[in-house]
């Protein structure tokens, strides 16, 4: 039985087909790559996992339960996070405050339950050493650069005991040596039994950190195999279309 | 702090961030630089009679302004709150003839708690339609408020017939004191209007709210982003909802509080208000963008306009000025903070 299962997922917006009868599984401490030429539907896929848009048909199934994902925190609470591809931060908050955007931390002040900024900025704090980042808790998401950024969004899929995380272009906009630090990040998920998906362009990224990789061309599942039996010339391919499935 | 070989990074000064580098903190200079300037050419201006009015005036529209601010966060926009302190007004003195006609007087208080509960459950209802058809139905917040602006302007003359009301009845005393009195302070101190007090409670409120609870952290993010907002498991829809429904409900408050000054309150009570109070919001700080805002800017703003009123009023210019010269710090604040913005950011 698999940690996560997706059977024959379907997605129309309106007369688009963004996904077609999409079928994979997703073991625990597993690291899957999804790869596909812009619009073949990967963000689609991630965002009916993380509860952002149900499925035209078909089920998602969690510990082979089936489960209806209706919204972010409900995934959230099931143990998914996610990286978003648009980051999905507020430019008018800091770290911190986005990190814990939606479960944020709080103590008791007489009657009332307020912020607990303290405790907050301290784990932000931890969090960013932890990913081996230099951005600081403190600063508005406005002042970053594109790799802080990133590493915001990171951080915040390590608050909760997550299950699963799916990481939509983690790697996009960042230095090489952030790069590399994302990349050690996903390794020790995998080490600590937690699922990964992650989407990237770059063959590199997901050669050197999946067990498995998924190609999508439009909007349907072209091939799902393990990456010891496949290579960046084969994955291109498929990604093209100059080779229709494997 | 795990921070090797970036010499680039370090941390924001004091200055770049928080209040004092906020349009506010620009706009309370210029407000500092405006009354010594009037105090020096006008001897009326820094009497304890003078001061106690100039908070009073302000504090008419500046708990309506906190309400709206908080809207202007979100990225929205409420028109419709001059209308709403009209018909707030309206529905609190029909409530108490109604309940003076019907001789309904249970215990002393009674009809003054029953008449305002009326007209702010009025507000509430208002801000709640507002909110409900921009964060449910989608619908723009301008053409939205726009169509209540109107509304209840309306609904204000249907019930008056035009000819406005006035409370009465056997807490009218007890009405216009806990609107319109001044506490008497000793010499040298200006007598303090209620009204004021209530706005230092409400704005202190505001600010814990916005700065240490969950709901404030939401309501900054909604305007920052309000896709983010929704992905991390914000409630945004109820945020909305909740910052009309506040809005409505300062605005109200605001209405009852005039019409307890005015003893009574006529239907075009507080009519094209909304201009003033959200020009204070955006010369105190708030970005029509969203986003950003806060209770502190909203009182500036609000004293800054009153204070260019009275001091026209003073010099004996003509008051009629004081519109364009509001419109002109509009301008100037929002032209200041682009120069700001675009040098730091
Ligand atoms: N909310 C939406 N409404 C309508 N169409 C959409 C929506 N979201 C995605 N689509 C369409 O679905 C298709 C798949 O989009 P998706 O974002 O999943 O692609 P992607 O594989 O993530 O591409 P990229 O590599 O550029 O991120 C595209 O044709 C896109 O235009
Ligand atoms: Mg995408």
């Amino acid at each position: 039985m698999s940690l996560l299962e997706l059977r024959n997922i379907s997605k129309e917006f309106g007369a688009i087909h963004a996904l077609n009868d999409v079928s994979f599984t997703l073991d625990a401490g597993e690291v899957v790559g999804l790869m596909g030429d812009n619009g073949a539907g990967k963000s689609t896929l991630v965002k009916i996992i993380s509860g952002i848009y149900t499925p035209t048909s078909g089920q998602v199934l969690l510990d082979g339960q089936p489960v209806n994902i209706h919204s972010p925190g409900e995934a959230r609470r099931i143990g998914i996070e996610t990286v978003y591809q648009d980051l999905a931060l507020a430019d008018n908050l800091t770290a911190s405050e986005n990190i814990f955007l939606g479960r944020e931390l709080r103590r008791k002040v007489g009657p009332f339950r307020l912020l607990d900024h303290a405790a907050m900025k301290a784990r932000a704090v931890e969090l960013f050493e932890e990913l081996k980042s230099e951005t600081r808790a403190g600063d508005y998401v406005r002042q970053m650069s594109g790799g802080q950024r990133q590493a915001v969004a990171i951080a915040r899929t390590r608050l909760a005991a997550a299950k699963i995380i799916l990481m939509d272009e983690p790697t996009a906009a960042i230095s090489v040596r952030q790069v590399a630090e994302v990349l050690n990040l996903i390794h020790r998920l995998r080490e600590a039994g937690i699922a990964v998906m992650l989407i990237s362009h770059r063959m590199p990224d997901v050669f050197e950190t999946c067990s498995r990789v998924i190609v999508m061309r439009r909007g349907s599942k072209v091939a799902d195999k393990a990456i010891a039996d496949s290579s960046p010339d084969e994955v291109t391919a498929l990604i093209t279309g100059a080779k229709e499935a494997a | 702090m795990g921070v090797q070989g970036f010499s680039n990074v370090r941390e924001t000064r004091f200055w770049q961030r928080g209040f004092l580098a906020s349009q506010s903190a620009y706009v309370l200079g210029a407000l500092v630089v405006l009354i010594v300037v009037m105090a020096l050419s006008s001897p009326n201006f820094l009497t304890e009679r003078n001061i106690s009015n100039v908070m009073q005036n302000f504090s008419f529209i500046a708990i309506a302004t906190l309400g709206t601010t908080l809207v202007i966060i979100t990225a929205g926009i409420d028109l419709s709150v001059g209308s709403t302190m009209a018909l707030t007004a309206t529905a609190t003195s029909l409530a108490m003839r109604w309940l003076n006609d019907a001789g309904f007087y249970p215990f002393p208080g009674s009809a003054f708690i029953l008449s305002v509960a009326a007209g702010l459950a009025t507000a509430g209802i208002i801000g709640l339609a507002n909110g409900f058809a921009v964060a449910k139905l989608k619908l723009a917040p301008f053409v939205t408020t726009l169509g209540t602006l109107s509304i209840v302007r309306g609904l204000t003359y249907v019930a008056t017939q035009g000819r406005g009301t006035s409370p009465d009845g056997p807490d009218k005393g007890l009405f216009l004191a806990v609107t319109s009195a001044r506490i008497p302070m000793p010499e040298g101190i200006p007598n303090l209007p209620v009204a004021f007090i209530y706005l230092i409670a409400l704005a202190l409120v505001m600010w814990v709210a916005l700065n240490h609870t969950a709901w404030g952290k939401h309501v900054y993010a909604i305007g920052g982003n309000e896709a983010a907002a929704r992905l991390t498991g914000v409630n945004v829809d109820r945020v909305k909802i909740g910052v009309y429904v506040l809005c409505s409900v300062s605005a109200g408050l605001n209405g009852i509080i005039i019409s307890g000054w005015l003893g009574s309150a006529p239907a075009n009570l507080a009519n094209a208000y909304e201009l003033t109070i959200i020009a204070a919001a955006v010369i105190g700080g708030a970005n029509l963008f969203g986003g950003v805002g806060t209770a502190a800017g909203a009182i500036i703003g609000c004293i800054l306009i009153e204070v260019i009123r009275n001091g026209l009023v003073l010099a004996r210019v003509d008051p009629y000025w004081q519109q364009t010269l509001v419109g002109c710090i509009i301008v100037a604040a929002v032209f200041v903070d682009r120069l700001r913005s675009g040098r730091t950011g």
